[in-house]
């Protein structure tokens, strides 16, 4: 497990991606939590029977064909381990991530995108925010970017602190 | 880079927490005042106010910072109101308070006995005050008198005591000794079928460690997963309330379990003594923090990662502007995203072992902000005279050993050890329970059954006590130790029993994981057969 020495996963221990189809359909829950751990409210929120679980020790798997995209397990998930993601036209993607650091995030905010690592890999524009009250705390943020850049950002920072 | 604002080392804003300070008020430090808030403990404001020596070593006069901030190690002793030996970390504000440091001259930031330090093992080596200075008789009275000044032991009681002292005498059918996540959910299982219990806590506020924890918990959603501990705490004390036979008594410390027989002391307009009488009695106290072997870790800056929590969340005070996280289970990892969510920088995170010790989720979390995690690699010293300015790590080879010419100056003004917890079991051993050493679990843990009886019948233990382990865990165990304890007193009946045995099986369940299978080691240890029957 080698992800376990360095804190991030690399490309060859991802999970399977979403078709080019899915992704372009509507936006698919992306699971980055690969080791065995108690945790299951992501398998008890999905109401479509989307993610898969033996029992709650066992990691979990989407089903991206029954996955609606309804952000239920997103809003719960206390690994911050889940990012929805969706192709539109012209290039451009999206991913959507929970954001709990101060200032909240607001739809047209310029952010830098960070990779799984924390390294900057480019700016994104926010396009929408589950805002903080709505969810105990935990802001989702929806974020624009080169659709190429989808399966590697996995962090946002603001690009300038506003007063 | 988030920002969060500041003003007199206090937090004005967090994205999870809020922080309701009371009014204003001031204590004198030395003779100096400093503002404080009523609600801050004596620590948590001169912590504000810049201050770091608290006290200075009794033998080499170096000086010494907070450590644990809940009571437990004593680094923060001063003299209060004229008492000496007071823990400041676990002594709440008063305004007009005077509080002095009681080792040093003229005080513990710039005592001059420092010096020895450098040059006691030279004159005095360790030892040498039983041969020198002997005799005679008034020589040896005078040196004594005078080194006792300079250790910083305090001295005798300037103030006689001025409140009232009351005295209460208490039956109750379930005393509940601690009410963290474990005591709780003991008191909550064992008063929802009718047991008169008694819940007592030295704390003024209920949850123990979930007072710190801002993030989502994890589990199943039954044991309230993705919820965070800070509302988890709020939600078994809203049960507790409802529950009419469950008396709650906060500001109150046990000190003793004399038998079936419990002394207490409580806190409050009329402080009190308590003498409990209880048929059955569930200790539920928690642990402490473990420090780790370094150069100058003494140094005030070397914090347990609880004690920062605590100043952090529960204060919303500042520990510092960049730290060193040392150690990366799920207590280190998850005081990294707090201290980014609360605006401080974190440098690294080093980890002894190949690998990460806590959730691989947790790392993830703060490797994609960027912080480092260093895994094989260690802190050889932390840097600085009066407080930490930088530390130096090194990595290690596969026998442990630091590998020479791999040291690196990292620059920080503060360092978290995260390197596990103890079991807070001095009442146990005083109650004359069997006690076993199992490292898997953390320590010296009482024998249980599997319904979590000690080997003295009728004293059950709960939580980190019992065993290292984590809130839900703590949760569960409260609940068979509760139940059985009211089961066994006539309570409950059938349904009772039935819980029970569920209870049981829930536990088990959950321990069923790679994450349970050390916990399971140890408790094969430590778990002896169940001849308590129900
Ligand atoms: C940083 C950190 C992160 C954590 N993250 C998680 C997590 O994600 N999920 C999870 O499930 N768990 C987590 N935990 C663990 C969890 O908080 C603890 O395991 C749990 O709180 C233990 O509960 P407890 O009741 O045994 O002890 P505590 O919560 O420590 O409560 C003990 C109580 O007893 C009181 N007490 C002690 N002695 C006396 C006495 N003599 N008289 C009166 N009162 C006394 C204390 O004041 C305290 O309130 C975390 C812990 C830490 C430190
Ligand atoms: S987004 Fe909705 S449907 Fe898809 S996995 Fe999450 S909870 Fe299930
Ligand atoms: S809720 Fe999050 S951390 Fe828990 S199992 Fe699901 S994805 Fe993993
Ligand atoms: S006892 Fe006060 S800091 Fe440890």
């Amino acid at each position: 497990m080698k992800y376990l020495e360095r804190g991030y996963l690399e490309k060859d221990e991802l999970p399977p991606f979403p078709s080019k189809e899915r992704l372009r359909k509507k936006s698919v829950a992306y699971i980055e939590c690969p080791q065995p751990i108690p945790c299951s409210p992501c398998y008890e929120a999905c109401p479509a029977d989307a993610i898969k679980m033996e029992n709650i020790n066992d990691p979990p798997e989407v089903d991206y064909e029954k996955c609606t995209g309804c952000m239920k397990c997103i809003r719960v998930c206390p690994g911050l381990a889940i990012f929805m993601l969706r192709l539109r036209n012209g290039g451009i993607g999206e991913v959507t991530l929970q954001y709990e650091f101060l200032p909240w995030l607001k739809k047209g905010d310029r952010v830098r995108l960070l990779n799984r690592k924390g390294e900057i890999v480019g700016e994104g524009v926010v396009n929408w925010v589950l805002p903080p009250e709505r969810n105990d705390h935990t802001s989702l943020v929806r974020v624009e970017m080169p659709a190429e850049l989808i399966f590697e950002v996995r962090a946002v920072k603001p690009v300038e602190v506003r007063k | 880079m988030p920002m969060t604002r500041f003003e007199d080392g206090r937090l004005q804003e967090h994205p999870i927490l809020e922080f309701e300070r009371k009014r204003e008020v001031t204590i004198y430090f030395n003779g100096k005042p400093i503002k404080a808030y009523e609600g801050e403990t004596v620590a948590a404001a001169l912590y504000a106010a810049g201050i770091r020596v608290f006290s200075r070593s009794f033998r080499w006069h170096r000086p010494r910072g907070f450590f644990c901030a809940i009571g437990k190690c004593s680094a923060c002793m001063m003299e209060v109101d004229g008492i000496p030996n007071v823990r400041t970390c676990k002594t709440y504000v008063r305004d007009g308070m005077q509080v002095r440091t009681q080792s040093g001259v003229p005080d513990a930031e710039k005592d001059v006995f420092a010096v020895f330090d450098n040059i006691i093992d030279r004159f005095f080596p360790h030892g040498s005050h039983y041969k020198k200075f002997t005799s005679p008789k008034p020589l040896r009275n005078f040196v004594t008198r005078q080194l006792r000044k300079m250790t910083g032991f305090g001295n005798p009681p300037k103030a006689t005591f001025g409140g009232k002292a009351g005295y209460e005498e208490i039956d109750v059918d379930v005393l509940v000794i601690g009410g963290g996540s474990g005591g709780m959910s003991a008191a909550i299982n064992a008063g929802k079928y009718g047991a008169k219990v008694l819940l007592a806590d030295e704390n003024p506020f209920l949850g123990g460690q979930l007072v710190k924890q801002t993030h989502r918990f994890f589990g199943s959603a039954r044991h309230r997963a993705g919820t965070r501990g800070i509302r988890i705490a709020k939600i078994l004390e809203e049960e507790i309330a409802k529950l009419e036979n469950v008396d709650v008594r906060k500001e109150t410390w046990v000190f003793g379990i004399y038998s079936r027989e419990v002394g207490a002391f409580q806190r409050g307009d009329e402080d009190k003594l308590l003498r409990i009488r209880a048929k059955k009695i569930v200790v539920a106290t928690g642990a402490y923090e473990r420090t780790l072997v370094f150069e100058n870790n003494d140094l005030p800056g070397v914090y347990g990662a609880g004690g920062v929590q605590t100043l952090m969340n529960v204060y919303g005070i500042k520990p510092g502007n960049i730290g060193l996280i040392v150690g990366s289970g799920n207590v280190g990892l998850i005081l990294t995203y707090q201290l980014r969510q609360a605006g401080v920088e974190v440098a690294a995170i080093v980890e002894a072992m190949p690998h990460i010790g806590g959730y691989f989720v947790h790392a993830a979390k703060v490797r994609r902000l960027g912080i480092p995690i260093y895994t094989r690699h260690t802190i050889l010293k932390a840097l600085g005279k009066r407080s930490v300015e930088g530390a130096i790590i090194s990595k290690l080879d596969e026998n442990w050993k630091p590998v020479k010419g791999s040291e690196r100056r990292i620059d920080c003004d503060f360092i978290c050890v995260a390197v596990g917890l103890s079991p807070t079991h001095e009442l146990l051993y005083q109650a004359g329970c069997e006690m076993k050493f199992v490292p898997e679990v953390g320590g010296i843990v009482p024998l249980r059954t599997r319904y979590n009886e000690t080997t003295v019948s009728g004293i059950y233990v709960a939580g980190d006590v019992a065993g290292i382990e984590e809130a839900t865990a703590a949760i569960m165990e409260g609940r068979i130790a509760g139940i059985h304890a009211a089961t066994t007193l006539g309570y409950g009946g059938d349904e009772a029993k039935q819980e029970l045995e569920e209870a049981v099986k829930d536990l088990e369940e959950f321990r069923a994981g790679p994450f349970g299978e050390r916990i399971c080691q140890g408790l094969e240890k430590c778990v002896i057969g169940s001849e308590v029957r129900i």
